[in-house]
Order: structure tokens, then sequence, then C-alpha cells
């Protein structure tokens, strides 16, 4: 395991007016691990990634990138410290082939030409790294393409850049057993290869399946983070459904801030 | 786990293609419903054997000369349209947009006493000017394109009216300007630039091809590309030996042979936007922006630029066809890109295979549906049917098109378009 996290997010408090999301969030991503981001709806996920990614800013905390302090003020910010993201709807334009879409954006020119075959050649290598074994053709328009190889796709248009963290945000949702399965795999490549990988995931299966790592929010807290062979399956949901399980978790709530008349139902809360 | 595949592409171990399986692909293309320019042409070469055998004059040099006198106006508003019809906008005012910037050019020819080489160009700023406004209005206000050009529709008809002060002709004496679209390059020229474009067109290819064989990419079989530039060059050689042949009536008073002067100025925009669709990045981005807008921003495009420049070159298209449009009458009236102009021009946009749903269409789409409309009216015009029946006809004929568009979009859902 190594010393130093990829990035660290420490007190991170993110509010919409009123409401406030994020409460005081710590959060470590280490280079060659998958980090799960659990945590049930609206606890504060996609926020999360969202100030991660620097679509929102945070009102107050630090995040540290390779040990330097940063602040990321826009997407672009975070794609030049070589934090990519994959959204859930993937981003990919039907109408355009394998590679047109990997280089959207950020096409390789010569003078104002575009140099397809260059492009065509890093992308093929770039699948390749990924063992990608499943594209009939790069000039394959992507509407023709499976759910899992659209997610491929975006998966290896993320890498393509140098980058040094993959933010993944529910990849296999739409996907079919063997589609997942191929993902996953992608996936643990992803960091075998020295990335940091962040997953977001509802599905404990894949959760336990590919990460080292998992962070559990609740409610806008991080409940825990915990190496995944040191939590069973229960603990963790325990931990997204209420914040803590055993002893791990968010310390149990004191009656008193419920002006005392709240009876503590918590599942597992063994005391 | 490295290379146990040879060849690049994705560690896919990669066919090289052969001019059979090549077809073959192409033909599953096509039942996969990307069905691209080949109902236009098919429809094309229908017609024009339809025509050719009914009439005697269809096949005509002089006919066929007439043509693409015609049928300019249309193609060149088409070419713009193809970028609107792209990011799935339309383009209502295009028709009276280049009857303005025709006024703009006849006024400052014969009222004003420009030459041509300022006059035209004012007539050109004046498109850019127009798609500049409509392009804002479209994108940074948020009004639905087809409200704001059915309203520059209205408003540019009146504001052709009022610059030909309600109604007046203005003719053009200027001879160059005049012979835009009205002459023909001499014989000598003609033969030259056929030549220059066919050693153009297989140097293109050719050099595509080493390219990428040199890198260890797939090419497309040699057969094919062989097949290509020997089409092309039989099409340009046919074409440019009839229009090199007398077709005057009486060559004693008024010799008449060449190409059309006209042909090598669409050549050239063709050329050139094909090349800017296919080729450069702001072509790409336009697909994108046309197939997953929301994809073409989060990767970094500036979509409301794309879209204002989508108008801009709509417009400074249209601009150019009124142009032409004036130089084929020699005059301008208050129904210049009037009446059916604009119809035909999104008709032969998507009669040529531009989809109307965005993201999907080509330059080349335009010539071709512009052809089948030319095709269409001056046919049925020598078979003496009334306008009336040649209205139907062409509407009939769009409907056609649309109707393959949907339907092919639907095949293309259904089979995950190969």
């Amino acid at each position: 395991m190594a010393a130093t996290p990829l990035l660290e997010l420490s007190g991170i408090n993110k509010g919409f007016g009123p409401v406030q999301v994020l409460h005081d969030v710590n959060l470590s991503v280490y280079p060659g691990e998958v980090t799960a981001l659990v945590g049930d709806n609206g606890a504060g996920k996609s926020t999360l990634v969202k100030c991660i990614s620097g679509i929102y800013q945070i009102d107050s905390g630090t995040v540290s990138f390779e040990g330097n302090q940063v602040s990321i003020h826009g997407p672009s910010d975070a794609s030049s410290l070589g934090i990519e993201v994959v959204y859930q709807d993937l981003a990919l334009c039907d109408n355009l082939d394998v590679v047109q879409n990997m280089f959207l954006g950020r096409e390789k020119k010569r003078g104002i030409v575009l140099d397809e075959p260059t492009m065509e050649q890093m992308a093929g290598d770039a699948l390749a790294s990924l063992s990608v074994r499943t594209l009939k053709s790069l000039r394959q328009l992507v509407a023709s393409l499976s759910g899992g190889q659209r997610q491929t796709v975006a998966i290896a248009k993320a890498v393509l850049w140098n980058s040094k963290i993959v933010i993944l945000d529910e990849p296999t949702a739409a996907l079919g057993v063997a589609q997942t399965a191929q993902v996953l795999e992608l996936v643990r490549r992803l960091a075998d290869q020295g990335l940091g990988v962040v997953l977001i995931s509802h599905n404990m299966n894949d959760v336990f399946a590919v990460s080292d790592r998992i962070a559990a929010l609740y409610l806008g807290r991080m409940a825990a983070q915990v190496k995944t062979t040191d939590v069973t399956h229960s603990q963790v949901v325990e931990l997204i459904t209420a914040g803590r399980s055993g002893n791990i978790g968010l310390p149990p709530e004191k009656p008193s801030d419920f002006n005392g008349d709240v009876v503590d139902i918590t599942p597992g809360g063994d005391k | 786990m490295t290379t146990t595949t040879t060849t690049t592409a994705g560690g896919v171990k990669v066919v090289k293609p052969t001019v059979q399986s090549y077809i073959r692909d192409y033909w599953g293309r096509i039942r996969g419903g990307d069905l691209g320019t080949l109902p236009a042409i098919l429809g094309l070469v229908v017609l024009s054997l339809i025509f050719g055998i009914s009439t005697d004059t269809f096949f005509s040099g002089l006919n066929f000369a007439n043509l693409f006198n015609q049928s300019a106006q249309v193609v060149f508003i088409a070419m713009g349209l193809v970028f609107v019809l792209l990011l799935g906008e339309i383009d209502l005012s295009a028709g009276f947009a280049s009857g303005v910037c025709g006024a703009v050019v006849a006024i400052l020819l014969t009222n004003h006493g420009w030459d041509w080489y300022t006059a035209i160009p004012a007539a050109l700023i004046t498109g850019i000017v127009i798609g500049l406004v409509l392009g804002f209005l479209v994108a940074k206000i948020g009004i639905p394109s087809f409200v704001v050009t059915l309203a520059a529709f209205l408003g540019f008809q009146g504001l052709l009216l009022v610059l030909l002060g309600g109604g007046t002709n203005i003719s053009t004496t200027n001879n160059f300007f005049n012979s835009l679209n009205n002459d023909n390059l001499s014989v000598a020229w003609s033969w030259i630039l056929t030549i220059v474009a066919i050693v153009g067109f297989a140097g293109v290819q050719l050099l595509n091809v080493r390219s990428r064989a040199k890198r260890g990419l797939v090419t497309d079989p040699i057969g094919i590309v062989a097949m290509r530039i020997g089409g092309l060059a039989a099409l340009l050689i046919i074409a440019t030996a009839i229009l090199s042949q007398e077709r005057a009536i009486n060559p004693a008073i008024n010799s008449l042979k060449g190409v059309p002067i006209v042909v090598p100025i669409m050549g050239i925009f063709l050329v050139l936007w094909t090349f800017v669709l296919g080729r450069t990045a702001y072509g790409r981005h336009v697909y994108a922006v046309g197939g997953n807008t929301e994809a073409a921003r989060r990767a970094g495009i500036k979509v409301d630029r794309i879209r204002i420049s989508v108008f801009v070159i709509g417009s400074f298209m249209a601009a150019i066809g009124g142009i032409m449009a004036v130089s084929r009458a020699s005059s301008v009236d208050p129904n210049t890109g009037g009446s059916n102009i604009l119809l035909y021009s999104v008709g032969a946009a998507v009669i040529g295979g531009t989809s109307l749903f965005g993201g999907k269409g080509k330059v080349i789409n335009a010539v071709i549906g512009g052809a089948v409309i030319a095709v269409i009216d001056n046919g049925m015009g020598l078979l003496g049917f009334s306008s009336g029946t040649k209205y139907i006809v062409t509407g009939l004929i769009l409907l056609v098109a649309a109707s393959v568009d949907a339907l092919a979009r639907r095949r293309a859902a259904a089979t995950g378009n190969r």
C-alpha cells in the first residue's frame, strides 16, 4: 500500500443555500487502489464527486493532490491535475465513432487538419493497454456499441490523458451480468496500472469484487473509510443505512440531540 | 498480457478488408439504415432516365448546362443549411436572406456604381451579419430557431421590399457579375479544371491510404480506392466532354460551349465545406453538438459559439446563393429568394440525406439533393406540366426523402446501426 494518498480531502463542507450537503468529509484515494464510495441516495456521493471534479466549489476544507494542497476552481483544473470523471450517462456522441469520441474536445491536429492516424493509434494503444478486446473496429459508431462497450470507451477516454485518478459514477448500473464482469475487470486493471480509482456504486457485490477500500457516506458525513478486507457485507450495509456498525462509523447519536425522547432503533446497534 | 495480436487497433485482431468484404460491409451498413446519399443518387438516375426517354431535349448539352445555372441558388443555400440542420436547427429565413444580399449587391453595383470586387464582399458581409444576429438570438437568448428564423423570414421579405423602394426591379449591368451564373469557361479551362479536380481527388485519396498504411492502420482496399477515383474521373470527363460541345442553336451569333462558370464555384465551396466538416476540429465539434449537446459541453466545446457559427455559415452561403440568383437574372426583384427557393433548399439538403434530427449529413448531400430538385423542376417543365403539378411532385419526393430518413433512423435504432 502506498504511503501517501494521491488525493486527500479533509474537512470538506458544501452547502446549497440553507441545505448543508457535506459535513466535514474526509476522503483519501490511494494510487493502485480502488476506493469504493458508497452511500444511500442523497448521502452526498454525487456532490462530493462534483466538488472533486470542479463542477462545484467547496465551502471549506482542504484538497491535497500528491501531498500538495491544491484548489480546484473548475473542470479544467481537475483535468489538468489528472482527475477524470466518467459520468453515469457516459457523455458519448452516438453519431461519432470510437476514436472521435475518445478525443472529443481535445483533438490532435497537424496545422488545422485533424491528425486521424495519430488519434486512431493512440486510441488503439489506450484500449490495448486496458486489454479491451470486445470492439470490432475503432471506426465503429458509438450508436452500434453495447452498453458494456460504451462504458469501456468512456473509461478508455478517461485514461487516455495520463490521468492519475479516474472517478466512475455507477459504471455497472445499466449492465447485464457478463458486461458487468467485463467492466469490473477493467476497473481492476486501471488500479493495477497505478491509477487511483474511485468507484461509486450501489451494488455491494461489485464493491466487494473490486474495491480495496470502502468509504461510506451517511447523510453528508463520512461514516467510515475502511479496508474492504476488514468489513463484511452486512457491516457495509449498516454503515450506509445507519452511519455506523459496531465500533466503526459515526458516534452514536446522543439522546440529548433529540430532546431525550428518541429510542435508538438502529439495526445492529449492539449495546 | 500484451500483444499476441500483431496489428494495432485496440488489441482487436484486425482483418485487412478485401474488396469483397468492403462491399459486404457497405451493404450491411445500408441494410442497417445508414443510407447516406444512396437514395438520392438512385432517385437522380431514375428521374433522369424517365425525363431523358420522354423528352428529346432533357439530355441535350444545352439543357445539361442549364441545370447547373438553374439549381445554383438552391444548391448554395442548401450547402449552408446542411450546417444548420446538423445541429438539429432550421433556418427558414435563408431564402429571403439570399434575396436581401442579392438586393445589396445589385443596389451597390447599379445605384452606387460600386465595382463587383467591392459589391460582392459587401453582400457577403451582409450575410455574415444576418447569421450573427440569428445565431445570437438562438444560442444566447434561447429562442427556438424555428421562431427566430420565421420572424426573420417575414422581416427580410419586408426589408427586401423596402430596399427595392416598394417593389421596383433593379437591373445589373456589370459584365463580370452577370457572367458568374450565365457564362461558361473556355473549353481549355474546362479541361484544365477537370484534370486538376481528378488529380487532386486521387492525390488526397492515395495520400490518405499511404499515411495510414505507414502506421499499420487499417486502410480501405486499394481496389475500392481505385474504383472511387475511376468513378469520379469518368463522371467528370463525360460531363466536361458533353459541356465542351457546341450547344448554341446558332453558333455563328453566340457560341455556347464549356463548363458553366458556376460549376467550379460550386466545386470550390463543396471541397471547402467538406474539408471543414470532415477534417477540422471545428467540423468534428459541429457533429458532436448535433449528436449530443451535453456530451459536447462536457468535452469543453463552446456549444454557443458552434451554434452561432452554423447560422453564420448558413446565411453566408445564402448570400452567395443570392448573388448567383441576381447574376442569373441580371436583376433583382422583390421575389428574389422568395416563393419556393427556401423550401427547395431545405428539401435539397434532406433529399440528399441530411437528417432533420441533427448530427447526420454532409455537404455533398446539398449538391445531390439540389440536383434531384433541379431535374424534377426542369424535366417536368420540358414535359409541359404546370407549376402546380411540379410543386405537388416535388412535395411528394420531399415526403419520400423524409420518410426514408425517418425509417432509416428506426431501422438504425433497431439494428444498432452497425
